[in-house]
């Protein structure tokens, strides 16, 4: 409540609920900023896996983040949300450095991986993505047998010595993102003849496989039926015991569902982060509770 | 709305639908003509290179008397060697014809036979030294003109000034035929042979192995320097503008007109580096300059056509991007650079312009052996044949022609077996 725009000015909560037209001037389609912004809640825990400080993206002349800082706790799941656009694959790209990959992104600020700058000259980008591992928001599987898949990681860290430790490590993985029993008859089978949440299931499959202890999610559920989708949240819960989760998702009720934490963006900037049951039972900016309401798409 | 929208998309649908018949029928003329030119194309190459692959041989009492060869009763191999065997075969046929008298009817007597036979015959003697001193029925090459009037493609209704196959000649290959002296067999001797004066002695050996040498050395250099540049281009460089020059100039050496890599590898690879003439070391050398643009130009777009979720995905399980790139990228652009490589090899192996400058026109008679070695290659050695007067090399450039489509028919065969391999994985 100490960091306040104009727009909550003198708004209590009993106003909110009764007179939001009057307290909701900013249209999430009018590209006009927010001006400049602190964000509400708090964006710090004590123990931070990653944090960003100050991070800004921009593609050429375009901002995609503006001024973003956030922790992201140890064992936690974070759920990023906010509306398409916002730049919430844009963030979630910059924990593992795959916007090095995109001609005229440039990414400032620090972020750190266990208090080390993963920015800094002397870090690893081959190493850092080991360890901070991602799965797509469009399901890319190789153009390879659904063994190979999973067991590309594995090999090429050097993770399994024998045959028999590799299939292991496969049937584990798959097994974990709940694919194992549709694929096992099939593993020599290309991935890319999968369906659509099948393939997804393997990219999730293949991030796991090589243990990361971060791991990046852009929207893993959205080519998911109901079922795929719980087993995957399942997981979630599971990996959370030993991994850091970052999840990006469009599902309210999954944000609620997996997370500790909920963050909101709009327009490139953090609006709101804290507690998830605090965000969606007691949202303090007008944005966040606009869309978490469903007011905007 | 919807009863007026209605008709009036049925209205248009007809339109539409007509327009589209009337697309497939313009892209089946196309087509059609396309495939109408193709035929004539090769029904008139088949058509006259077809007789080449055969060959007529004429059978001849010949005496094997060692006074007649100049030889001892039990001749060494070098006496062999300077045996008098044209003599032989000449008196032979002066026995088969004896009311032949006069010197130029006796000429146009011994010109049935190849001058060839004699090689023929000799060979036969050093296999079998037992021959000497027998008189054998013996089966010998006949020469182009008589084969080519026993294969029925002289018009005996020309004057015979117009001709050259002679009536008397006619006359004597009648009489040997209805005596069942000749017979065509399969010309062995146009796959085992280089370039001859004779028509019937001449071999497409020496330019087919020319050909496949220079294209071992292209293959060998513009593949992988071409490959390596593409991908370094695409997946390495910076984006600035020395490689924006490069891409430019790139693209404007693949339109150099193929002649210009011929006078640069004169002036540099024979006149500088002083390699070999005619040599297919420096063949291979020029076609790989005048390839390498092609290759990497389709190899670069082979590699950019990969889509990038899958260098993502890579490199998101922490593979390197040399890892990326060679386990990822370069399979899935695999059949696009290799169709690439295909077509600038076929276009290497159809050149004959860059060739003729470094000396790959000489008159090649030995198959080489080797990639320095002076040889042919198959382009040229139509383009000489086309250029003979004789009625034997007619025929042969036909299938010259044939063995080049083979030659090429061959390499594509190849191409989609590899790209079927790399699909598969
Ligand atoms: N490769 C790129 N080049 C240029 N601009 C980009 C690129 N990727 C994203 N952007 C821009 O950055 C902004 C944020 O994009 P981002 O993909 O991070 O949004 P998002 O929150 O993930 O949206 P969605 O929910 O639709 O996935 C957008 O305005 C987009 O136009
Ligand atoms: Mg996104």
């Amino acid at each position: 409540m100490n960091t306040m725009t104009a727009t909550m000015d003198g708004a209590t909560d009993n106003q909110r609920e009764s007179d939001t037209a009057e307290k909701a001037p900013l249209d999430i389609r009018d590209h006009g900023d927010v001006g400049d912004y602190e964000t509400i809640g708090e964006p710090f825990v004590d123990n931070a896996k990653m944090s960003a400080r100050t991070v800004n993206v921009h593609y050429g002349d375009k901002q995609a983040i503006k001024d973003v800082s956030l922790d992201i706790g140890e064992n936690e799941v974070i759920a990023m949300i906010g509306p398409s656009g916002c730049g919430k694959s844009t963030f979630l790209r910059t924990l593992n450095r795959m916007n090095d990959i995109i001609p005229g992104c440039r990414v400032e600020g620090e972020i750190t991986l266990d208090n080390e700058d993963i920015y800094a000259g002397n870090q690893d980008t081959v190493l850092l993505r080991a360890r901070v591992g991602m799965v797509f928001q469009k399901p890319n599987p190789f153009p390879k047998s659904i063994y190979e898949n999973v067991a590309y990681g594995p090999r090429i860290h050097g993770l399994a010595h024998t045959k028999a430790e590799m299939d292991g490590i496969v049937e584990k993985s798959l097994q974990r993102a709940g694919l194992f029993e549709e694929v096992k008859d099939q593993l020599d089978k290309p991935g890319t003849g999968l369906s659509g949440g099948q393939q997804q299931r393997l990219c999730i499959a293949r991030a796991i496989a090589v243990s990361p202890e971060v791991i990046l999610m852009d929207e893993p559920c959205s080519a998911l039926d109901p079922i795929a989708t719980a087993r995957i949240e399942e997981l979630i819960d599971e990996l959370r015991e030993k991994y850091t989760i970052a999840i990006v998702t469009h599902s309210m009720q999954q944000a609620a569902r997996v997370s500790q934490r909920t963050a909101y963006f709009h327009l490139g900037k953090l609006i709101e982060v804290g507690e998830t049951k605090e965000i969606f039972t007691n949202p303090r900016h007008q944005l966040t509770e606009n869309y978490i309401t469903g007011r905007f798409g | 709305m919807s009863y007026n929208s209605t008709t009036a998309i049925q209205a248009s649908l007809k339109k539409r639908y007509a327009r589209e018949r009337r697309f497939q029928w313009y892209g089946r003329l196309a087509v059609l003509t396309g495939f109408v030119f193709l035929f004539i194309l090769l029904a008139d190459i088949v058509s006259k290179g077809t007789p080449a692959f055969t060959q007529h041989f004429i059978r001849i009492a010949v005496n094997f008397d060692a006074d007649k060869l100049e030889v001892s009763a039990n001749p060494t191999e070098e006496e062999l060697y300077a045996a008098n065997f044209n003599g032989v075969i000449k008196q032979s046929l002066r026995e088969m014809f004896p009311d032949v008298s006069g010197r130029k009817d006796k000429r146009a007597l011994y010109k049935l036979i190849s001058i060839g036979a004699e090689y023929d015959l000799r060979d036969s003697v050093l296999e079998n030294p037992g021959l000497i001193g027998t008189k054998q029925e013996v089966w010998l090459r006949a020469h182009s003109e008589a084969g080519s009037y026993l294969k029925g493609q002289v018009d005996t209704q020309l004057d015979e000034a117009d001709r050259r196959v002679k009536d008397n000649q006619i006359q004597w290959l009648d009489s040997l035929r209805a005596e069942g002296r000749t017979e065509s067999r399969f010309n062995v001797i146009f796959f085992t042979a280089g370039d001859s004066r004779e028509p019937e002695l001449a071999g497409i050996k020496a330019a087919l192995l020319g050909s496949a040498y220079t294209l071992l050395v292209t293959f060998f250099l513009a593949f992988p320097v071409g490959v390596l540049a593409a991908i370094y281009l695409e997946e390495f460089a910076p984006r600035n503008r020395l490689t924006d020059l490069i891409e430019i100039n790139i693209n404007n050496l693949a339109a150099v007109p193929s002649i210009v890599f011929g006078l640069l590898g004169l002036a540099v690879f024979i006149n500088f580096f002083e390699l070999p003439r005619s040599a297919p070391l420096v063949g291979g050398m020029v076609l790989s300059l005048m390839t390498l643009p092609t290759i990497i130009i389709t190899s670069r777009a082979a590699i950019q056509a990969v889509p990038p979720s899958i260098r993502q995905a890579a490199l998101g399980v922490g593979a390197s991007p040399l890892q990326t790139v060679f386990h990822h990228v370069i399979p899935v652009a695999m059949p696009g650079i290799l169709t690439g490589s295909i077509i600038g090899m076929a276009q290497a192996l159809g050149e004959s312009a860059p060739l003729l400058m470094i000396g790959m026109v000489a008159f090649i008679m030995d198959v080489p052996g080797g990639v320095t070695d002076p040889s042919t290659v198959l382009p040229v050695q139509i383009f000489l044949w086309a250029d003979s007067p004789e009625r034997g090399f007619t025929e042969k450039t036909s299938a010259a022609i044939m063995v080049l489509m083979t030659f090429l028919i061959f390499m594509n065969a190849l191409a989609i077996y590899l790209r079927r391999r790399f699909e598969m994985k």
